[in-house]
């Protein structure tokens, strides 16, 4: 294993998920929800009846970049895998955090944060499985 | 009211923290699960960040019967079920994430920042999650 000193941010990145953290916080403690992203989304497609404050969530995360650029330029966002890559691994996250009922937000933030023994098992579980297709990705195909 | 206005906020805050902490740049999370190569741990930070202060309200959460602003009774997740679906769900996920670098909170991100790349993906998620909502009702 070698570490990528060019590109590591430890600051940044702590300060980045303590926001998501505050973010997640308030609307549990504040609103009673839980923010998950996977699961927001999911209420908007199963049409569920509290859908107004799921699409404001969503508005706001659209919203995000253009707030961010009034004070600095957007990182890079560049895609790093082709356009039959990109419909793969969509189909795959969205029916694989639907059938776990979570992803980095909903079991990695809020259900670890509230010590949920299912959650850590979806994070090893996403985790590992995100290691060995990167590997395969990049180290064998 | 109370909670729409709560709810995007909270949506805004998320996707800055995203933007900042570096998850929605799918090569930094490439290079985050790429531990065989050449490795950028920044992400292991997000987690930490992330945990580190949301534990504090979830804390508090779990000691109220009512929500604070919008007044209604606390319901924390409650499911403990460890299954095949969780487990297969969260592999297919971890894959999709590999490929792509993208998880479902950056994707909205990454669309509202105008990345057709980005679009295409989230139509492909979006496609998922009704496809699966499908095959539930069946």
């Amino acid at each position: 294993m070698q570490i990528d000193y060019a590109n590591f941010t430890p600051l940044a990145s702590l300060a980045g998920g303590a926001l998501i953290g505050l973010s997640a916080g308030l609307l549990i403690l504040l609103a009673g929800k839980i923010a998950g992203i996977a699961g927001i989304l999911g209420g908007l497609a199963n049409r569920s009846p509290d859908r107004t404050w799921r699409a404001l969530f969503v508005l706001g995360l659209l919203i995000s970049p253009w707030i961010w650029q009034l004070f600095a330029p957007l990182p890079s966002l560049t895609m790093v895998t082709s356009i039959p890559g990109l419909i793969i691994a969509g189909l795959l996250v969205g029916i694989g955090t639907r059938y776990a009922n979570g992803c980095t937000s909903g079991h990695g933030i809020c259900g670890l944060s509230r010590f949920s023994l299912r959650s850590l098992i979806a994070v090893l579980a996403f985790m590992s499985s995100g290691f060995v297709s990167v590997y395969l990705i990049k180290h064998l195909l | 009211m109370k909670l729409n206005l709560l709810a995007l906020i909270t949506g805004l805050i998320f996707g800055l923290g995203l933007l900042l902490a570096g998850m929605a740049s799918p090569s930094k999370v490439q290079g985050f699960l790429d531990i065989t190569g050449l490795w950028d741990p920044s992400l292991a930070f997000v987690m930490m960040g992330g945990i580190a202060v949301a534990v504090i309200f979830f804390t508090l959460a779990k000691k109220r019967t009512t929500t604070l602003v919008t007044h209604e009774a606390m319901k924390l997740p409650n499911n403990q079920t460890i299954d095949a679906r969780l487990i297969l769900g969260s592999v297919a996920f971890g894959a999709g994430w590999g490929i792509a670098g993208i998880c479902p909170g950056p994707a909205l991100v990454i669309v509202g920042a105008g990345s057709v790349g980005g679009i295409i993906f989230f139509i492909a998620m979006w496609a998922g999650m009704n496809l699966f909502e499908r095959l539930q009702t069946r």
